[in-house]
């Protein structure tokens, strides 16, 4: 059955702007369309109406590429779990109610309209040390050709499931990135390509994420529950290992 | 090494020391205390060998008011760190969704501890001090002229439960440690980076502690106030 809907969508017109939370009616809202499509609903209808849409961020719409962002009824991503807002469907939802709508919050995601945030200091930290240098003169060796345990192979490729899509920092009371940040470690940590490096990494890109104005890690494991990725709280755990070795070693 | 304890995972990791190293006390404080029901005498000679032994009055103690300060001290310089990281609130938040209650309250849970602390110190340590170093009175004694009167620890302890008031306040203040160590137990693990396969058996050994030990000070607390 299709849902009429009060939404409460925080606007704000441009960085430097207050903003505050409007209200807004859709009607006919099918439990078959996707979040960012009742969205798209609600701004065909404020075009109509000569007004301003809602400014929010999209790209794949299938769950992959972390541009969705939104913190909708107190929880990112939405009620549902390991999906991304692209991904949650209208049938979490039910007939009457009331969906409030905000952009991610934290310092270090400053927004710039509505419901977008700036998450460019996550690429920061990336350029930090998220990153292996390869020599690619024309004697590269091909990377299966390396022996790596089944197992650590497994567990980095589960880290580098990480979409980037700041979840961990918006559902952290900290606003902590250490989620994010401990997975991009873990995946290059756990394999032989990643050793070189390890130690200037960890260092680099904890350092990066301390100047963007990140809150401390309390290990309330919020981020792992509502990553849609569901990265495990046991790459902070080995980032914590890998930080401490590598301040020890200088 | 340099600048460890100015990043997240330095302070975090010194967070967790100091909280391991607390966690320890307690099991030693809790295990003296509990003497106190069944035994008054071993009670009183062990409070008299942990008041006047040089290692623990000059080292061990020291170490221990410096592990005290430096958690809430650490504690509270985190929260206001943490504040600043998101200057506007959500207008609604579901923390209960992917949270425990006692995950995101550490800090109210620890500032009632704080207040119980003080209010234990008043009791017990500074008259303690007072005693020992200002009266100058090492003995021990409830009588310094009479070694026949015994050691006077055991009295001390079982007068200060008289008063309901105060056995209310030693109840409600073992509550707040118990929400403080249902998280904190288990967090400083993770913070040092022990997340491994032992970490579920770990989980579960933190709830027996973390109920079991301020339960077993309750129990001490209200044992007192029925039985002087």
């Amino acid at each position: 059955m299709d849902m009429n809907l009060t939404l409460k969508i925080w606007r704000q017109k441009n960085a430097s702007d207050k903003g505050s939370m409007v209200d807004y009616k859709v009607s006919d809202i099918s439990p078959d369309m996707s979040f960012l499509e009742m969205l798209d609903v609600l701004n065909e209808q404020l075009i109509n109406n000569d007004e301003e849409p809602v400014a929010f961020d999209h790209d794949c719409r299938e769950g992959i590429c972390g541009m969705c962002s939104l913190y909708i009824n107190g929880e990112a991503h939405g009620p549902d779990r390991g999906v991304t807002t692209c991904q949650l469907h209208m049938r979490m939802f039910k007939d009457g109610d009331t969906i409030t709508i905000e952009p991610f919050r934290a310092t270090a995601f400053p927004v710039v309209k509505d419901l977008i945030v700036d998450r460019s200091s996550f690429d920061r930290i990336q350029h930090a040390g998220g990153f292996i240098s390869v020599n690619t003169s024309g004697n590269t060796i091909d990377a299966n050709a390396t022996p790596i345990n089944k197992a650590d192979a497994d567990t980095a490729f589960e880290a580098a499931t990480c979409i980037g899509c700041g979840a961990c920092v918006a559902s952290c009371k900290n606003s902590s990135a250490m989620l994010f940040v401990g997975a991009k470690v873990s995946q290059f940590a756990l394999l032989p390509q990643g050793k070189v490096e390890a130690t200037d990494r960890v260092l680099n890109m904890v350092k990066q994420m301390d100047d963007e104005g990140f809150g401390n890690c309390t290990n309330t494991g919020a981020c792992e529950v509502e990553c849609p990725k569901g990265i495990s709280l046991e790459n902070i755990a080995r980032m914590n290992r890998e930080y401490l070795a590598a301040s020890l070693k200088g | 090494m340099s600048g460890i304890l100015n990043s997240s995972i330095g302070r975090k990791f010194a967070m967790a020391l100091s909280a391991l190293f607390l966690m320890f006390f307690l099991l030693q404080h809790f295990s003296i205390n509990i003497l106190s029901v069944f035994s008054p005498e071993t009670f009183n000679d062990v409070s008299h060998f942990m008041g006047t032994f040089p290692l623990v009055q000059y080292v061990l103690q020291p170490v221990l008011i410096f592990g005290v300060v430096f958690h809430f001290v650490m504690g509270f310089v985190l929260e206001i760190k943490n504040n600043k990281a998101r200057r506007i609130s959500y207008a609604k938040n579901n923390g209960g969704a992917n949270s425990s209650w006692m995950s995101r309250n550490m800090i109210w849970s620890g500032a009632a501890i704080l207040a119980f602390v003080c209010l234990h110190f008043y009791d017990f340590w500074f008259p303690e001090i007072n005693t020992k170093f200002i009266v100058g009175d090492m003995s021990g004694l409830v009588d310094p002229n009479n070694a026949a009167s015994g050691y006077r620890y055991f009295e001390e302890l079982q007068h200060k439960f008289v008063d309901l008031w105060r056995v209310v306040l030693y109840v409600v203040a073992f509550v707040f440690l118990a929400l403080h160590l249902l998280h904190g137990f288990d967090s400083a693990f993770q913070s040092v980076g022990a997340n491994n396969k032992y970490t579920k058996g770990l989980k579960r050994f933190s709830k027996i502690y973390a109920i079991g030990i301020p339960l077993g000070f309750i129990f001490i607390a209200v044992f007192h106030f029925l039985n002087h």
